[in-house]
């Protein structure tokens, strides 16, 4: 309890730090101005997300290896946070085109494959919520990510292939070729930020999913014991998760 | 593949198996040896864990703990495992939309079986199903799918037999040919494994009877064929 | 038993009970047909215009169609528990995936033969003169397709609300399929018709990909 107190302060204070740096210290950019400060997080949250969905692919592997519960809990813990900074990328892209280009959305190429991506892991977490038996969602979610994973390479691929071919306004990304000194710092400072909260965010999504777990097996364990030993019976009232 | 000679005798071995479901615990340790030849009754009630130790010895079912071995052959690979077992499950484990014959041309050849038509046809006959073999299964009576589903158990003449209570929904008429078809089975020096509630003509045939209760054996009447420890079995008197 | 002729003896068992009762074929079929038709209507199909609809149009036919078609590969297999009796036999759970991949494939190229000279006449297509690449074309998606839809439809299997959930399992994964077979086809009904070299990679990689995950991993889809 106490280290995860003094990890959210620690993490609390990088992105106090890092979003002061994107508002004030960045540099101003010539084209934009103030709306091009959205890609200190816009940017870094989709890498963060990316590397959110990679843990879900270890996991996904390690737990067909081992079968322990514990890389299920890491699994949907990634998956979860993945989507949120997934997400954060959907939601900021709009934010910054409406002024930068006067739509909304303009099927880039790196914003659509976010967008694939979200429909993917939403499709992992939808199929999870379908299943009931714990163990068999485990083995069958564990399979279906490991194909979600090796699908991601393919869709930015052909993404990308596909816009080019297609002639479209000026994409996101090329902020990062020759991108200025104290930008590139102000954005690998937000990415670290925003990586730290990811992983407390991953932490406490799987302390939760062990604790149902734990809950579970407890609350079974005591339904069997009553049922071997008439007398003795569950907590009046026992919660279900 | 090799072919089954027809004479090989083969036991079963569980070692400390065990099996979970969620948190419940549907086989707990449970060892087990089954001497080639031997006819074990499986008794216990519901949700004791007989289904659940049948489709472990089927190979269906991967316990979290412990494994089950074939003694007398040696069966390296899960594949040569399964081309010794036959099993009759709780479902009939036939294809409706197909009729009995091609049921059983299929499974005869998923099994490798030679002559497969011949074959097809002597287990049909056997059955009392002859007259309705290019009839699809989905228009039989219960009586019926079962003795196809009992057949088709039969059809790649394996060595041992997995039953899950297989004389539910067979007519008088059936359960004689049954009874008859297991005594045979047993005098060629097959291995039955086969769940039964009591009440069953199967447990005359029987020779030890195994009581399994919340996942545990509770009683074994051993290898002695003793007829009395078989009923005491049956009531499940601790031994 | 080798996994090559088990898979054999399930792909003659599916065609068998498929062309029996012919519900799946013939459900499926009308159904792309029914898509290409009400598409139209969505999309005014003048001749400029279905040029470049068209090959889209094709393939999402074929792509909800066969979404359908596939879910109850797995599914219809729960009944008298018959996917037990196909483990329960000696061959590997690649072989019992192998087959149903291969009837699914064949099932599926049944419907494009039907379908392609259906949308042919009505968008004004000439196919004939890239008969040859379409045909590759359209081999290398419907095989990708098979390989993830069958494979999906396993893991579907296990869930509620299968039938609605395969779709949402199956159609974004296939996004690079999709794509690369509309440019692809696209490519080919052009006025100067060529086969893209960079789309029929990603087909190509896309089925290699998933074929090999599907071997890799059919061990889990199959056992309890």
């Amino acid at each position: 309890m106490k280290n995860s107190i003094w990890q959210s302060l620690v993490v609390g204070a990088l992105m106090a730090v890092a979003g002061y740096a994107a508002l004030f210290i960045a540099p101003d950019e010539k084209t934009m101005h103030v709306i091009q400060r959205i890609f200190y997080f816009h940017a870094p949250a989709g890498m963060v997300a990316l590397l959110a969905f990679t843990i879900v692919f270890i996991a996904n592997i390690a737990y067909l290896i081992n079968r322990q519960p514990r890389w299920d809990w890491l699994a949907v813990s990634g998956a979860e946070v993945g989507i949120a900074f997934n997400s954060v990328v959907l939601i900021t892209g709009p934010i910054w085109a409406k002024p930068a280009w006067g739509v909304w959305w303009a099927w880039d190429a790196r914003l659509t494959s976010t967008l694939v991506l979200w429909l993917l892991y939403i499709s992992f977490l939808l199929l999870r919520d379908l299943m009931a038996d714990p163990d068999r969602r485990a083995v069958f979610s564990a399979v279906y990510g490991i194909f979600l994973f090796l699908d991601v390479p393919l869709v930015y691929f052909s993404i990308r292939i596909w816009r080019t071919q297609h002639p479209q306004p000026v994409i996101l990304g090329g902020q990062n070729s020759g991108l200025d000194p104290t930008m590139r710092k102000v954005f690998w400072f937000c990415w670290l930020a925003m990586t730290g909260v990811m992983a407390i965010l991953i932490h406490q999504r799987y302390k939760l999913e062990q604790a149902r777990h734990e809950f579970e097996e407890l609350r079974l364990r005591a339904e069997q014991l009553s049922a071997e030993e008439p007398g003795i019976s569950p907590p009046a009232g026992a919660m279900r998760t | 593949m090799t072919p089954l000679t027809g004479s090989e005798r083969l036991g079963l071995v569980f070692e400390q198996v065990e099996k979970r479901y969620g948190a419940l615990t549907a086989l707990r340790r449970v060892s087990l040896e089954i001497q080639p030849g031997e006819f074990v009754a499986l008794l216990g009630p519901n949700g004791a864990g007989k289904t659940t130790l049948l489709r472990v010895a089927a190979l269906l079912v991967r316990p979290n703990a412990g494994r089950v071995k074939m003694t007398g052959s040696p069966a390296d690979s899960p594949e040569l495992f399964k081309s010794r077992v036959g099993m009759v499950a709780h479902s009939t484990l036939l294809y409706d939309e197909l009729t009995a014959e091609e049921n059983l041309h299929f499974f005869a050849r998923l099994y490798g079986v030679a002559n497969v038509a011949s074959r097809t046809a002597h287990l049909l006959a056997a059955a009392g199903l002859a007259e309705r073999a290019s009839s699809l299964v989905r228009t039989f009576s219960r009586g019926m799918r079962q003795r196809l589903a009992i057949v088709r158990a039969l059809v790649h003449s394996p060595r041992i037999l997995l039953l899950d209570e297989p004389s539910s929904g067979l007519d008088p008429q059936g359960r004689v040919w049954f009874a008859e078809t297991l005594a045979a089975l047993q005098r060629d020096g097959c291995t039955i494994l086969a769940s039964t509630h009591a009440r069953d003509e199967v447990l005359r045939l029987a020779t030890r009877a195994v009581r399994l209760e919340a996942g545990r054996v509770v009683s074994d009447s051993g290898s002695g064929g003793n007829l009395e420890l078989i009923l005491a079995g049956l009531q499940g008197t601790v031994q | 038993m080798n996994a090559g002729r088990a898979a054999a003896v399930i792909v003659a068992k599916e065609v068998r009970a498929e062309f029996r009762a012919r519900e799946l074929l013939n459900t499926t079929l009308i159904f792309a047909f029914v898509v290409v038709v009400i598409f139209s209507f969505a999309f005014d199909p003048t001749t400029a215009e279905s040029r470049r609809f068209g090959p889209g149009l094709l393939w999402i036919a074929l792509l909800f169609a066969g979404s359908l078609m596939l879910q109850p590969s797995f599914a219809r297999e729960h009944a008298n528990d018959t996917l037990d009796a196909l483990c329960l036999a000696p061959v590997s759970p690649f072989a019992i995936l192998l087959g149903k991949i291969v009837a699914n494939f064949v099932f599926l190229t049944a419907c494009e033969v039907l379908l392609l000279p259906v949308f042919a006449v009505l968008y004004n297509v000439a196919l004939l003169p890239v008969l040859g690449r379409l045909v590759i074309v359209l081999m290398l998606g419907t095989f990708g397709l098979t390989i993830t839809g069958t494979v999906f439809s396993a893991v579907a299997a296990q869930a509620r609300m299968r039938e609605l959930l395969l779709p949402l399992l199956l159609l974004p994964v296939l996004v690079p399929l999709l794509l690369a077979a509309v440019e692809a086809t696209a490519g080919l009904l052009a006025d100067a018709p060529e086969l893209q070299r960079t789309w029929l990679e990603i087909l190509i990689g896309f089925d290699v990909m998933f074929f090999t995950a599907s071997w890799l991993l059919s061990d889990f889809l199959l056992q309890e």
